[in-house]
């Protein structure tokens, strides 16, 4: 059991509907401080969703999400602003700004929210490109870099103010080897060097499973089991064994529901 | 049964578009204030909004004002009145064509430009992306878009008025040989400042507001999508179009309808 000062993130009783579809069903969930936590479920279950949620980019039908001790849904929108400061959060497309090179996407937060001299931002930005390996790629447009690269400027660009929490959103989608290799190891480097709070949603297993902390496996809109790596890997439940070794068939039905097939094949299409 | 259901919806879907593109109208106008602080903003897209839509305006403009020139001198002629086609053309661009037709030409190059730039940003997560960097799109994107384009619509208005009467000047005077000192005491005698100028000019800020608020609000809620942008797109050029046409209806009744 967590004290409540070793908890960055606590969700409790959270329910979340969008277009009248239940997404989140009363959900509790803890994410300690310092740590790395996956968030891990098949496509479509609401990972990215629940990191908006997080974020205060959406709101809940239902429940508390604390992050830090703040209540986010009930923050005003100058508090929510604050809170975020002490975010970061990598998108899966990067979203870096396309009309601004490399440099300037990853002074951005520096120049909206600092009076820094210019020499001060220079080389804190040098700094968080060389953390990244792209001290080099300042000069290149976001239109000019590889996926793997786009996501590691996403990161420079994350961790410029210095961010006790950042959520990484299917960060190793994509990626060669190579960049999904340079991903995990920045991931792993930046919590372990600065503490920083990580959470990683991703659908992939392997890459997520030799970084993070502890997991949370969720579908349907509940956790439907939780625990280290380890503990999942072993874990007797048919719907985490399914998850883990990727069985094609199992809880999860590999069809999506549909009608009876012999009855829509006689149907002839009518109807 | 099936034409009620569907046209209740669509009125509940135009209804809630409303209300989304008032509260959108709210926040970006609170943003404006402190813009004044970073006007460098405000410069940049004056250039990209303004600027670079000077040329179509200024060619559309002379080609505007040659065809009314030849138009009205032609039409003039039969009743013996050519020597007024200075005033005439004058009144027509200052009062109307050139309010107007400058906000539609506006919002079919730098308005669908716009749309298309906000919904794309939208598309690729870069909206939320400043949301999550504690930057708030309204103030940082949108507002300086919002006003520069606003402010471009009277200034271009004003252009396309000016270059316009001279196109008509070359054809009435250059080509088919009306005296010149006739085509500038006609207009000058005329034309009224507060009437007709200063009337022209409201006009064409209204419709400057009109142009910028639908192509601003259209790309913000455009479906992050290539079609939905390109929808997006489409119902700026459009509804910007009939917004003109009917608030100008409207304007005009209400300054010259006696």
């Amino acid at each position: 059991m967590l004290d409540e000062q070793d908890i960055m993130v606590r969700i409790r009783g959270m329910s979340f509907e969008y277009a009248g579809r239940k997404i989140f069903d009363n959900i509790d969930l803890d994410i300690p401080r310092g740590k790395i936590t996956a968030i891990m479920g098949p496509s479509g279950t609401g990972k990215t969703t629940l990191l908006r949620l997080i974020g205060g980019q959406l709101k809940p039908s239902q429940g508390s999400i604390q992050v830090d001790g703040l209540e986010v849904p009930k923050l005003s929108h100058h508090d929510l602003y604050e809170l975020r400061k002490r975010m970061g959060m990598l998108f899966q497309s990067g979203a870096l700004l396309s009309d601004i090179n490399v440099f300037e996407n990853v002074a951005f937060p520096l120049r909206e929210h600092t009076r820094l001299p210019e020499s001060m931002i220079h080389d804190l930005v040098l700094m968080k490109l060389n953390a990244v390996g792209l001290r080099g790629a300042g000069k290149l447009m976001p239109s000019e870099l590889s996926g793997g690269m786009a996501r590691r400027v996403a990161m420079a660009r994350a961790i410029t103010l210095d961010p006790t929490m950042i959520m990484y959103d299917e960060p190793f989608t994509g990626q060669d080897p190579i960049s999904m290799g340079i991903l995990v190891k920045l991931i792993h480097s930046l919590n372990h060097s600065l503490g920083i709070t990580s959470i990683v949603v991703s659908h992939d297993v392997a890459e997520t499973a030799t970084i993070a902390d502890y997991v949370y496996l969720v579908s349907g809109g509940k956790v439907i089991d939780e625990g280290t790596p380890e503990q999942l890997n072993s874990s007797r439940s048919e719907w985490t064994t399914q998850f883990m070794q990727g069985q094609p068939d199992g809880p999860i039905p590999f069809h999506y529901p549909a009608t009876d097939f012999r009855d829509e094949l006689l149907g002839g299409g009518q109807g | 049964m099936w034409l009620i259901r569907n046209m209740g919806r669509r009125a509940i879907h135009s209804f809630q578009r409303l209300g989304r593109g008032n509260l959108f109208l709210f926040h970006t106008l609170m943003g404006i204030p402190q813009l004044f602080l970073r006007y460098r903003l405000i410069v940049q897209q004056l250039f990209a909004v303004g600027v670079m839509s000077l040329t179509i305006i200024v060619v559309s403009a002379a080609f505007t004002g040659m065809v009314l020139g030849l138009q009205l001198f032609n039409t003039l002629q039969n009743f013996g009145a050519e020597q007024s086609i200075g005033s005439v053309t004058a009144l027509t661009l200052v009062r109307e064509l050139g309010p107007v037709l400058t906000a539609i030409f506006f919002a079919g190059l730098a308005g669908t430009s716009l749309t298309a730039e906000i919904g794309l940003m939208k598309a690729t997560e870069q909206l939320s992306g400043m949301e999550m960097m504690a930057v708030d799109p309204m103030r940082r994107v949108i507002a300086p878009r919002f006003l520069a384009a606003w402010v471009s619509v009277p200034i271009l208005a004003l252009i396309f008025s000016a270059v316009a009467i001279l196109g008509a000047y070359f054809v009435a005077v250059g080509l088919l040989g009306l005296d010149s000192s006739v085509y500038w005491t006609q207009m000058q005698s005329y034309v009224d400042w507060d009437e007709d100028v200063v009337n022209g000019i409201i006009k064409s800020v209204a419709f400057g507001f009109i142009a910028a608020w639908i192509a601003v609000f259209e790309g913000h809620d455009a479906i992050p999508t290539s079609e939905g942008v390109s929808r997006a797109t489409i119902r700026t050029v459009v509804h910007t179009s009939l917004s003109v046409l009917g608030l100008d209806f409207i304007l005009t009744s209400l300054m010259f309808g006696g």
